[in-house]
């Protein structure tokens, strides 16, 4: 009887051993660099680089997410990024928090050339290395490579950058939504969890 | 017989197109002024290669690429460059766009031109660059470049060539007069594709009800080894894609282009302006368009030089304008509204419509969505318009392109069908419209990523680099004071010995200087006489 016990104990003492093993050398050779859920959220994130979310950064605002902070604190990224990072989490989504700001089209800077009195402060304050120059030159703003932040305008000791809002021309123009008729009932973001049954449509 | 194939689904609006193929192919009288859009292909737009107040002569080139997918733009007469400004264009947005506007001197001079009679002998490259210098981009209305589909074409072998006559739209005969009245020029301009492709097949598909074009292509290809062949007629039988399905059995793979199954499908106009630019040295500089509606006094085809205001047009068929109720460029299915009557004809524009009150009928009210399902068995490109409709109704944009959106050739079949009036076209324009934006901001967003992360990098690596140099200082003056205060105890007087050694040193040879000096004086006082030594 005392055999039986003792190959028992034995067979499932050397299965652990085996499986444990494995799983450390899985753990280990499988090591996964970094947070693999910042990157996601970075990813939806508008990477406008602004800091109206109160971080240095979109992935410092990431890593905070992750840590549990509210996903309604970046206006540039809008409705849908906070839909799209409710989808990642899966967590209930929020209007935008106004105290961050508010949502806004797509703007640039443009320095006003003939006023730069060329100190840099504004390509030490750019998130991108958008602005181009260097000290007692004038500078220029790269327009492809703005990102609309702002953070250049504060700096300037002349008040010589302008935020233009993006002109829509026919190469970027978006058709209109045709208009809703009085049998649709358009889910708001917030109900489109709470009541899906009755607020989707049919 | 040739065999033919179907397409699912297709349409048959009422073809209103008895309306303006009666009348000749009439010439548009010159307007006073050209407004030419920098962009009219698809691509980018070009940019101006002359200046404000110069003179240019017809078929110059006004305008050209700097780089990327696109074509150049001509002067299509002879005149002064007035003005490089913002000007209406025909777009469904109604905005703005840059514009070249050119007036007409009258004279209507060519500049030098070299035909080609034997353009076999330049060689494919050639003929092709030409194509391109010629400024075509598909006439049939999307304006593809094209010569970068001839060029993709012989990148891969081509075995049928289609010739799209099928002009399945109601109201439009533009391509039907041409083939009715220019035949010879667009087999011409046939046989230069031919050549250029080699193909085993040529197919002209000509929709049957237009029994004259299809007999006036037949004879003038008789001897060119082409094929007219009669479609049945069923709109959307134009789209590319269908027109190959019918002629050729096979189907264009999603998000793929012809070339892919072997062929290449050119519009009935756009192998005209190849046979002139090639043969004539002609660049694209006018087109035929339909003008055409019930508040028109005389509906028919023009030969508009690009660039003439629609408002030219319209006064030349006797618009009657207390019976207009909108202009619509395009075909009633697929066309849009236009804003102005200022915008220009461009290289795409095959029809203006002046829609006299109730000619389409009075705008049905739009109901809910009673899932008959009609628009489905409507689709010829087997999608599922109620799915779509739904998840682009619901902003739900990425369902809808699960399900294909982006093969939408949005021909209006569905909402023509749709027994509740539902503009299900609009939405599949917003759909894709949000979803181009999506994409745009995402590849924004990921080269704002990729620069900040640079610039972190950067700003790490500076800070470290300070810091290293900061710590070398650091040790650098540490190992000073440490020497100095190991120097303290033992080193130092040998130091100092050393040095009090070369301080009596230096003494010693002041010193025996100093002597010397005074024993030469002590000699030159004793011997005054002798002025040199050396002379004794």
């Amino acid at each position: 009887m005392w055999t039986s016990v003792i190959i028992a104990v034995g067979v499932l003492l050397a299965l652990s051993a085996i499986f444990g093993a494995l799983l450390g050398f899985a753990a280990d050779r499988f090591r996964v660099e970094g947070n693999a859920l910042v990157d996601d959220i970075d990813a939806l994130l508008p990477q406008t680089q602004c800091g109206q979310c109160g971080y240095p950064g979109c992935r410092p605002y990431a890593e905070a997410i992750a840590d549990g902070d509210a996903i309604n604190k970046c206006p540039p990224g809008g409705d849908s990024a906070i839909a799209a990072l409710a989808d990642l989490l899966d967590v209930e989504p929020q209007p935008l928090d106004a105290e961050h700001g508010v949502a806004q089209a797509r703007r640039v800077a443009v320095i006003r050339e003939d006023e730069c009195i060329g100190c840099t402060k504004c390509i030490q304050a750019c998130p991108v290395d958008a602005i181009l120059g260097a000290a007692k030159h004038m500078h220029t703003v790269i327009e492809q490579e703005c990102t609309g932040c702002d953070l250049c305008v504060e700096p300037c000791p002349v008040d010589c950058i302008d935020m233009i809002t993006v002109d829509t021309d026919i190469r970027n123009w978006l058709p209109p939504e045709p208009a809703l008729i009085a049998t649709d009932r358009r889910p708001s973001l917030t109900q489109a969890r709470n009541e899906r049954p009755e607020a989707s449509l049919p | 017989m040739t065999r033919l194939w179907t397409f699912p689904g297709g349409i048959h609006p009422p073809e209103r197109k008895a309306l303006s193929n009666a009348r000749a192919l009439r010439v548009a009288a010159l307007p006073d002024r050209l407004i030419l859009p920098l962009q009219q292909h698809v691509g980018q737009p070009a940019s101006v290669r002359v200046t404000v107040g110069q003179t240019v002569l017809k078929g110059d080139r006004l305008a050209d690429l700097d780089g990327g997918r696109g074509v150049p733009v001509h002067a299509p007469t002879s005149g002064t460059v007035d003005a490089i400004a913002q000007h209406p264009v025909p777009h469904p947005s109604g905005l703005d766009d840059l514009c070249l506007i050119l007036r007409p001197d009258g004279d209507d001079r060519w500049r030098h031109r070299e035909p080609w009679p034997d353009y076999q002998r330049r060689g494919p490259e050639a003929v092709l660059a030409r194509i391109r210098d010629a400024g075509i981009a598909g006439l049939g209305g999307a304006g593809f470049p094209t010569h970068e589909k001839l060029t993709g074409g012989r990148q891969r072998p081509i075995d049928t060539l289609i010739v799209n006559g099928a002009e399945c739209e109601p109201y439009i005969t533009a391509d039907d007069r041409t083939m009715r009245e220019r035949a010879a020029d667009v087999v011409a301009g046939i046989a230069v594709l031919q050549w250029l492709l080699s193909p085993a097949r040529t197919v002209v598909g000509i929709e049957d009800n237009k029994p004259e074009a299809i007999a006036a292509m037949a004879d003038a290809a008789r001897f060119a080894g082409i094929e007219v062949v009669a479609v049945p007629t069923l709109y959307p039988s134009g789209g590319e894609r269908q027109l190959i399905r019918i002629l050729t059995g096979r189907e264009v793979p999603s998000g793929g282009l012809p070339a892919e199954v072997g062929v290449v499908c050119q519009n009935v106009g756009t192998a005209l302006a190849v046979g002139q630019a090639v043969l004539q040295d002609h660049p694209l500089i006018s087109r035929v368009i339909t003008l055409t509606g019930t508040a028109l006094a005389e509906p028919g085809n023009v030969e508009a030089l690009i660039g003439t205001p629609v408002a030219d047009l319209m006064a030349g068929a006797g618009l009657r304008a207390d019976n207009l109720e909108r202009l619509v460029m395009g075909g009633p299915m697929m066309g849009f509204a236009l804003a102005t009557d200022a915008v220009p004809v461009t290289k795409t524009s095959n029809c203006v419509i002046a829609v006299a009150p109730g000619e389409f009928g009075q705008p049905a009210i739009e109901q809910p969505c009673i899932r008959c399902g009609e628009c489905a068995s409507a689709c010829p490109m087997t999608l599922l318009p109620q799915q779509l409709f739904w998840h682009a109704k619901s902003g739900e944009y990425d369902k809808a392109e699960h399900l294909n959106l982006f093969d939408c050739i949005e021909c209006g079949a569905c909402a023509y069908v749709c027994p509740s009036a539902i503009p299900l076209v609009q939405h599949y324009r917003h759909a894709k419209g949000e979803l181009r934006q999506r994409r745009d901001d995402q590849k924004r967003a990921d080269q704002a990523r990729e620069r900040f992360e640079a610039r972190q990098a950067r700003l790490e690596r500076e800070r470290l680099e300070k810091e290293k140099r900061r710590q070398e200082r650091a040790r650098a003056a540490a190992e000073a004071q440490a020497r100095k205060a190991n120097g303290a105890a033992a080193p130092q007087p040998d130091d100092r010995a050393a040095k009090a050694a070369l301080v009596q040193q230096a003494l010693a040879r002041k010193r025996a200087r100093a002597d010397k000096a005074v024993n030469a004086q002590k000699t030159a006082s004793a011997s005054p006489g002798d002025q040199s030594p050396t002379q004794d």
